[in-house]
């Protein structure tokens, strides 16, 4: 029975293992396309988390295998090997072990992370102002004076499509801006989007971007990107915000230079 | 001389006349017919990106929905204006009517429902997929319900004067309002701007028009017997 066990433990292991390495490439099992310039790093990071931790896995899985074929063949008399001095050293071992594990990887994963959210945009990014309300993302472009109207939360009024609280009445700038419910950017060009929320906490989070960032009420939360593959892909709200979170989501469309002029000359004169 | 038969006949005619005043309705009253339109520059209607909700963007991937807070036609017309008797209103009959309030293609069918005070209506969902129907009154009570796909309707009323806007908290671009009123005689514009208002017994009458931008304006009007006044509100518009 026990060596069944051990038999059977040993071969599961090897066919999952075989099978996720032979099917690699496809995107549905492993990494979704990887869209952005930044994301590579990330696919990086997590690529070694994964060939560390699985062959770890992997290695223990075959250990605890041996491990019982050895305890089901045993004899009369036999003993079990014991750690030198115990459980305890033993344990105090696998903390500080995992412990270095998990520092190094934290340590090295923080130079990734913080190249992507902690560095400044490029001067020549794409300013463009992010919203996000219960249950809905909407995004704002500065318009032909590129420049941005103030906010008035008070002015807001979603029924006229005044989701930004402009005041253009009073406001000149505010006048052309330009507000959509897609996030449409050329391709191969630095974009800095501004995030806030009107309500609650929401995150902005799109999987071929490698881009997942918590949108918090109150704060102004800068988030650079340059998209590097044409395409249309789902931005989606990932903090529960309310009944209607499964139905928050926006699309990213990015398009070819040419493309989004044309596409943006439109959208101004619609305003 | 005699003439017993007089008494029956005279009975019979008497109870004919009777009769046909009862079969016969009243005198139908005059009628108030006009148009709502606008001078100035009004907001411009501006298409709305439905791309969130994927059954509603294929519905109108034709012709986008516009923008229904100033809905403006050719002639300087003005929809979803209300018109309605607003003071020295008589021969007023309460609203038994169940009305219909669709959400369709996350848009509101109709943009405004003009209803009385108690009269009932029906919340329909007609999308394969959930809506929230969240009407903001600040006189009568509030409620927001959800109404996932295949809800049965929901049946409301409201018992007090009121004009409420509606929103879906899902589907932020829908707007829509209730306008709830004490009267029988009210009408909802057009898309010509016209409206018309039947049954009102003579007498003196103040209408107001109400539209959810530019607010209301008053006339008073004058109906003698069975007479149609022709009435126009013109409302001055800014494009912010």
């Amino acid at each position: 029975m026990g060596k069944t066990f051990a038999v059977v433990l040993t071969i599961i292991t090897i066919v999952s293992t075989a099978f996720f390495i032979y099917h690699g490439h496809n995107d549905l099992l492993w990494l979704p396309v990887d869209a952005s310039a930044h994301g590579h790093g990330v696919d990086h990071q997590l690529m070694e988390t994964m060939y560390g931790s699985g062959f770890l896995f992997v290695l223990s899985q075959l250990l605890l295998g041996l491990f019982v074929w050895q305890a089901a063949s045993r004899k009369e008399g036999w003993k079990y090997k014991t750690f030198p001095g115990g459980a305890k050293p033993m344990v105090v071992l696998a903390i500080v072990l995992v412990g270095i594990e998990i520092l190094a990887l934290s340590f090295v994963g923080s130079k990734v992370w913080a190249g992507i959210y902690m560095t400044p945009p490029e001067p020549q990014a794409l300013p463009i102002d992010v919203q996000a309300g219960q249950f809905a993302f909407y995004f704002r472009y500065a318009g032909a004076d590129d420049k941005f109207g103030a906010l008035h939360p008070d002015k807001i009024d979603e029924g006229s499509g005044n989701f930004f609280g402009l005041d253009p009445r009073n406001d000149v700038a505010a006048r052309d801006d330009v507000v959509v419910a897609s996030l449409v950017i050329p391709v191969n060009r630095p974009i800095f989007l501004t995030l806030h929320s009107k309500d609650v906490i929401h995150s902005f989070y799109v999987r071929e971007l490698r881009l997942q960032q918590d949108i918090v009420p109150g704060l102004l939360i800068p988030l650079h990107f340059t998209a590097t593959k044409t395409g249309r892909y789902e931005i989606v709200c990932t903090q529960l915000c309310g009944l209607g979170h499964y139905q928050m989501k926006a699309y990213l469309e990015v398009k070819t230079q040419d493309e989004f002029d044309q596409w943006l000359k439109q959208q101004e004169a619609q305003q | 001389m005699k003439r017993p038969y007089i008494v029956p006949v005279v009975l019979v005619l008497l109870v004919s006349v009777a009769l046909a005043a009862l079969a016969v309705p009243p005198p139908a009253g005059g009628s108030i017919t006009g148009k709502v339109t606008y001078t100035g520059t009004p907001p411009k209607m501006k298409p709305i990106d439905m791309s969130k909700e994927p059954n509603c963007a294929k519905e109108h991937a034709a012709s986008p929905v516009m923008t229904e807070n100033v809905v403006t036609g050719p002639g300087n017309s003005v929809e979803w204006a209300v018109v309605y008797v607003s003071a020295s209103d008589q021969g007023s009959i309460p609203g038994t009517q169940t009305l219909k309030f669709d959400q369709k293609g996350c848009q509101y069918l109709p943009h405004v429902l003009a209803m009385q005070v108690n009269q009932p209506f029906e919340v329909v969902n007609s999308d394969p997929h959930l809506h929230n129907i969240h009407p903001l009154p600040k006189i009568n009570a509030e409620w927001n319900k959800s109404q996932p796909p295949g809800t049965p309707p929901l049946t409301e009323k409201y018992d007090k004067p009121e004009f409420i806007p509606v929103k879906c908290n899902v589907h932020p671009w829908m707007h829509g309002y209730f306008v709830v009123l004490n009267t029988s005689h009210y009408s909802v514009t057009g898309a010509d701007g016209s409206f018309s208002i039947k049954g009102l017994p003579p007498g003196k009458y103040t209408l107001t028009a109400w539209q959810e931008q530019f607010g209301t304006q008053t006339q008073d009007v004058t109906i003698a017997g069975g007479e149609t006044k022709t009435i126009s509100f013109v409302f001055k518009a800014l494009p912010y």
